[in-house]
């Protein structure tokens, strides 16, 4: 595929236009709250639109998604805290390690179909929550502290903030874009055929096994960044929080209610969500029930509308199609 | 040496009580090729339901058993009718989705309403002493109610027409439709039978040891492992399945902190899943088509 070819899609540039807004909306006013609400939103974008690339196109749900968050959050941590690494190297290699691992775990469970897979996410999530609360290196079942020094490498850590929120914003960005790049080669289409009919798939020529594997060892690279990053902000790790099973949840969430399979769909799904969720937490009735809203709203979606907001938009309007992918 | 044999028999006695909520998953997914993922809320539902009865109506332990098994069943039937039945024939995900979701709404109201203590129901029964080791009776007699209640399910699988419709309609559910069995009944039964399993089960685990309202995941996880040892889809396996985790917890417990067995679990249920997909014991029940 030629990048000229690239460059003249719309959906090239709404994209593009989406990152310069996360950009531009907090900087303008040097607006703290907007930032980290935003911050927030691009952090579930970029696990939803990860997760996207196993749930949407090959039909695979991954139930421990947060694994690949929580792991690269830990490796990020450990490299700046006690190696004295720079957090960008740090977070990059944490993403890396995170993906090799992924490759690892993927050629062996990605063998498993369906249910059986699905099954073994949880497990593996569990497994590794489990490991890290005993491994003492790790800091065990209390974590990590980081100290506040740390960030004068990034003017303090006020400056931090902003410099660790664009570095956020650029993951996201190329989690969309991946997530786009995906779907139009020919390694994305050959998810898209295993996630409608495997057999079929294996019996025209796609690799399955080796496709699989490779979309989840892609899709753990960059939610490893953004763990690093986002626990990096908190200067504070422990394995309660980094493998809390709830982010998965509401990954999932994300991607069913934008819509799995398109790359527009979970940005939409996080954004609407992470709004949401503002509301809920901040109302008097429905503090103690986001997650029963959550619940509800997954389950209304895959009863009625498994297609989602996209699937909802495109029925309405065929034409999109064309323009937002 | 007394003292490994004395925690492998108790191993086998706790094991036990997993298989029962294994046979839960496992009967359902034999059925109809669905992972019941509300299986870790309905177990911490038995957990309430003694509790509750235990406790505010002064039921006597083991009698609050016959309750939890029938509001199991109506429950699980009504499960079926709401997040179930239009998700069968789909794909998996669809169905791991709709339970999933179920799980969210179920753990969400249960936090709401009793938030994240641990809850204790005393139970007292005189042991069984071996030497210098005391067998709980509380151990002993979830065991012999978990033999009970599997008998029953044999008994009612094998000999009576809802069960052997149950176990038609697990082997080629269009052949059984067309021999004028009522399969959307039969689904919905075996549904029932599933959640009624876990209810009893977490029923059961809530006389052994101090539960919370998120402890269903940990159990949950445990009847995969448990169902994964057996062979998705065979209540049999499930039973021994659980029989030989409650064995490896047994032998683990002596030799290294409990915190590290949960890792060694999970390990191996990764392990046996992409060795065995078919499970261990690989007797499947009954023979399916293709």
């Amino acid at each position: 595929m030629r990048v000229g070819t690239i460059l003249g899609r719309p959906f090239f540039w709404i994209v593009a236009a989406a990152i310069a807004l996360f950009v531009l909306a907090p900087t303008l006013g040097n607006n703290v709250e907007l930032r980290e609400s935003l911050l927030l939103a691009a952090v579930y974008i970029t696990l939803a639109s990860n997760l996207n690339l196993m749930l949407g196109y090959a039909g695979y749900v991954n139930f421990g998604s947060i694994v690949f968050f929580g792991l690269g959050g830990y490796f990020c941590i450990y490299f700046v805290n006690s190696l004295h690494w720079g957090l960008a190297p740090a977070a990059i290699a944490g993403g890396a390690a995170v993906s090799v691992l992924a490759l690892l775990f993927g050629l062996g469970i990605l063998r498993l179909r369906g249910a059986y897979f699905a099954l073994a996410t949880i497990g593996v999530n569990e497994a590794v929550m489990a490991f890290v609360t005993n491994f003492q290196p790790w800091g065990g079942g209390t974590g990590i502290y980081l100290s506040t020094e740390l960030f004068k490498p990034l003017g303090g850590p006020a400056a931090a903030l902003w410099v660790i929120y664009y570095i956020l914003v650029g993951v996201m960005g190329l989690s969309l874009y991946l997530s786009y790049f995906v779907k139009l080669s020919k390694f994305g289409l050959g998810l898209l055929a295993i996630g409608q009919n495997e057999d079929a798939a294996a019996v025209l020529g796609v690799p399955a096994p080796r496709y699989k594997a490779l979309a989840y060892c892609v899709s753990a690279f960059l939610p490893a960044i953004a763990g690093g990053l986002y626990f990096f902000k908190g200067a504070f790790i422990q394995p309660t929080d980094a493998f809390d099973l709830q982010f998965s949840t509401e990954a999932i969430v994300i991607v069913m209610l934008g819509g799995q399979g398109t790359v527009m769909g979970p940005a939409l799904g996080a954004y609407l969500y992470e709004q949401l969720r503002g509301w809920l937490l901040t109302s008097d009735t429905f503090a103690n029930f986001q997650l029963v809203i959550a619940g509800v709203l997954l389950l209304v979606i895959v009863l009625f509308a498994p297609g989602g907001l996209m699937g909802w938009l495109y029925g309405r309007w065929p034409r999109l199609k064309r323009v937002l992918e | 040496m007394i003292g490994l044999l004395a925690s492998i028999l108790d191993g086998l006695l706790v094991g036990s009580v997993y298989g029962l909520a294994a046979m839960g998953i496992t009967l359902i997914w034999g059925v109809m090729d669905v992972i019941n993922l509300t299986h870790g809320s309905m177990i911490v539902a038995g957990m309430f339901g003694l509790y509750l009865l235990f406790n505010d109506a002064g039921v006597p332990v083991y009698a609050t058993l016959p309750p939890v098994l029938v509001a199991g069943l109506l429950f699980g039937i009504a499960l079926y009718g709401i997040a179930v039945h239009r998700m069968i024939g789909r794909p998996p995900l669809m169905s791991l989705l709709s339970t999933f979701s179920v799980n969210l709404v179920l753990v969400g109201l249960a936090t709401a309403e009793w938030g994240t203590v641990l809850f204790n129901v005393p139970v007292s029964l005189p042991g069984f002493s071996l030497g210098r080791y005391t067998f709980p009776g509380t151990h002993i007699m979830a065991a012999v109610m978990t033999a009970v209640i599997a008998g029953i399910l044999y008994a009612f699988l094998f000999h009576t027409r809802p069960g052997k419709a149950v176990r038609a309609v697990s082997g080629n559910r269009e052949a059984a439709e067309l021999v004028g069995i009522p399969t959307t009944r039969v689904l919905a039964l075996a549904f029932g039978l599933g959640v009624a399993l876990a209810c009893v089960s977490g029923m059961l685990i809530a006389t052994l040891f101090p539960f919370t309202v998120l402890s269903g995941d940990a159990y949950q996880l445990k009847s995969f492992v448990v169902t994964v040892l057996g062979g998705l889809g065979n209540p049999t396996g499930a039973l021994i399945g659980g029989i030989a985790l409650g064995l490896f917890e047994g032998l683990a417990t002596p030799f290294m902190p409990v915190s590290w067995t949960l890792v060694f679990e999970f390990v191996l249920f990764v392990i046996v899943l992409i060795a065995f997909p078919g499970g261990l014991l690989n007797l499947r029940w009954p023979r399916r088509a293709g």
